[in-house]
C-alpha cells in the first residue's frame, strides 16, 4: 500500500482528527485508574490513529512504522511489564508486589504507580502488535 | 407473549449458546479456511457475552468507584473481574486472529487456494 | 457430509438449553460468580490498590500475572505474524 485512499476531503479530516486520536489514547492510557480506560484501550486508540494515517495517506506520509521498530516497541513494552515485576523480589516483595517498591508515597500510592507502569507496557506492546500484524498483513497484500 | 421458561436471563443464556454453536457448524462445515477462521472469531463473542453477561448485577452501576469513597457495598457495582478477564481475551482474539490470517496468505501463495477439499487435493499429489 | 455435522450440535445445543435454566438469574447479586472473590475486590479494591477504576485495578495489580502472561501472548502472536510473512515477502520483492 504505497499510495493511500487519500481525497481532499479524508485526508483533511484525518489531519484534524490525528493529533485528537494521540492525546486521546494517551490520555485513556494514564487516566485508566480513574475512567474507564487502561492500557489495552489506550494502545488501540494509538494504533488506529497510526493506522488511520497510513489508510489515508500511505507512506508518503512518513508515518510509518517498519516492522523493526514495532518489535522493538511490543517487546520493551512486554520487557517493561516483566521488569516492574522483577523490582518487586529485588526490593524483598513477591513477583508484581508492587508495594515493596522504595517510593516515598503511601502504600495505595505505590501499587498506583507500580501499576501505571504495567499499563504504560501494555500499552506499548499493544500499539506495537496490531501495527505490526497491519503492517505484515498489508505488505503481503501488495506483494501478491 | 413469551412462554413461561424463558425469562430474561434464560434467553441471554441461550442467545450466547447459539452463537456458540453458529461458530462450531461454521468451523466444522465450512469448507473454506477463511470462513472457518470468521466462525471461530463468532465463537469467541459467544464466550465474551456469557462472561459479561455473568458479571451483571441488577440495580448495580460501573465499577468505577467514587474516589473519597468509604465503605463500598459490593452489591451496588457490577463484578469487575469478568470485565478484566474479558478485555484481555478479546486482546488475544485479535492478535490470534491476526496469525491466522497471515498463516493463511501463506497457505494461499503456496497452494493457490483457500479451499479445504482443494487443498487437501493438492497434499497428496 | 459436513451437513452431517448438525446432529452432534443439535445434540449440544439441547445441552446447552437444558443448562440454560440451571445457570443462575441474571443480575442476581447472590450469584457464584459474585459472592467469592469480587466482593473483596469492589470493597477493598481503590483503599489498597489506588485505582477508583476496579477494572483497572484487578487488570494491573490483583491479577498481574495474568496480565503478564496475555502480554506475552500478544508478543509472540506479533513475533509469529512477522515471521510467517515479513522477512520472507520483503526480501522476494526486493
Amino acid at each position: 500500500m504505497n499510495s493511500g485512499f487519500g481525497s481532499p476531503a479524508l485526508d483533511a479530516a484525518s489531519r484534524l482528527m490525528t493529533p485528537f486520536m494521540l492525546m486521546f489514547g494517551a490520555y485513556v492510557v494514564v487516566y485508566g485508574h480513574d475512567s474507564p480506560g487502561g492500557g489495552f484501550q489506550g494502545g488501540v486508540i494509538i494504533a488506529a490513529c497510526l493506522i488511520l494515517v497510513r489508510l489515508v495517506r500511505g507512506r508518503a506520509a512518513g508515518w510509518v512504522m517498519p516492522p523493526e521498530v514495532a518489535v522493538v516497541l511490543l517487546c520493551t513494552g512486554a520487557g517493561i511489564f516483566a521488569g516492574v515485576g522483577l523490582l518487586g523480589p529485588i526490593f524483598g516483595g513477591h513477583f508484581l508486589d508492587y508495594s515493596a517498591l522504595p517510593l516515598p508515597l503511601a502504600p495505595a500510592e505505590v501499587r498506583a504507580a507500580g501499576s501505571l507502569a504495567v499499563e504504560i507496557g501494555v500499552a506499548l506492546a499493544v500499539t506495537g502488535v496490531l501495527e505490526l500484524i497491519f503492517d505484515v498483513l498489508v505488505e503481503a497484500r501488495d506483494d501478491a | 407473549m413469551m412462554p413461561e421458561f424463558l425469562d430474561a436471563s434464560t434467553v441471554q443464556y441461550l442467545q450466547a449458546a447459539a452463537l456458540l454453536l453458529i461458530g462450531l457448524y461454521g468451523i466444522v462445515a465450512r469448507s473454506h479456511l477463511l470462513r472457518k477462521l470468521m466462525a471461530m472469531n463468532i465463537l469467541q463473542v459467544a464466550v465474551i457475552v456469557f462472561f459479561i453477561a455473568l458479571s451483571t448485577k441488577s440495580g448495580a452501576t460501573v465499577p468505577v468507584v467514587p474516589a473519597d469513597a468509604v465503605d463500598i457495598d459490593p452489591a451496588a457495582y457490577v463484578n469487575p473481574l469478568p470485565h478484566a478477564l474479558m478485555l484481555t481475551a478479546i486482546v488475544v482474539s485479535v492478535s490470534t486472529t491476526g496469525v491466522a490470517l497471515a498463516l493463511l496468505i501463506r497457505i494461499r501463495r503456496r497452494y493457490g487456494t483457500l479451499n479445504e477439499s482443494a487443498l487437501l487435493d493438492r497434499l497428496r499429489e | 457430509m459436513a451437513r452431517l455435522a448438525v446432529i452432534p450440535l443439535l445434540a449440544l445445543g439441547a445441552v446447552l438449553a437444558a443448562a440454560a435454566s440451571g445457570l443462575p438469574r441474571i443480575g442476581d447479586p447472590e450469584s457464584p460468580a459474585a459472592t467469592h472473590a469480587s466482593p473483596r475486590y469492589i470493597a477493598r479494591g481503590h483503599e489498597e490498590t489506588g485505582a477508583t477504576n476496579l477494572v483497572t485495578g484487578v487488570l494491573a495489580d490483583y491479577r498481574a500475572y495474568d496480565t503478564l502472561g496475555e502480554t506475552t501472548v500478544i508478543c509472540a502472536a506479533g513475533l509469529a505474524c512477522w515471521l510467517i510473512l515479513g522477512g520472507r515477502s520483503r526480501g522476494a520483492g526486493s
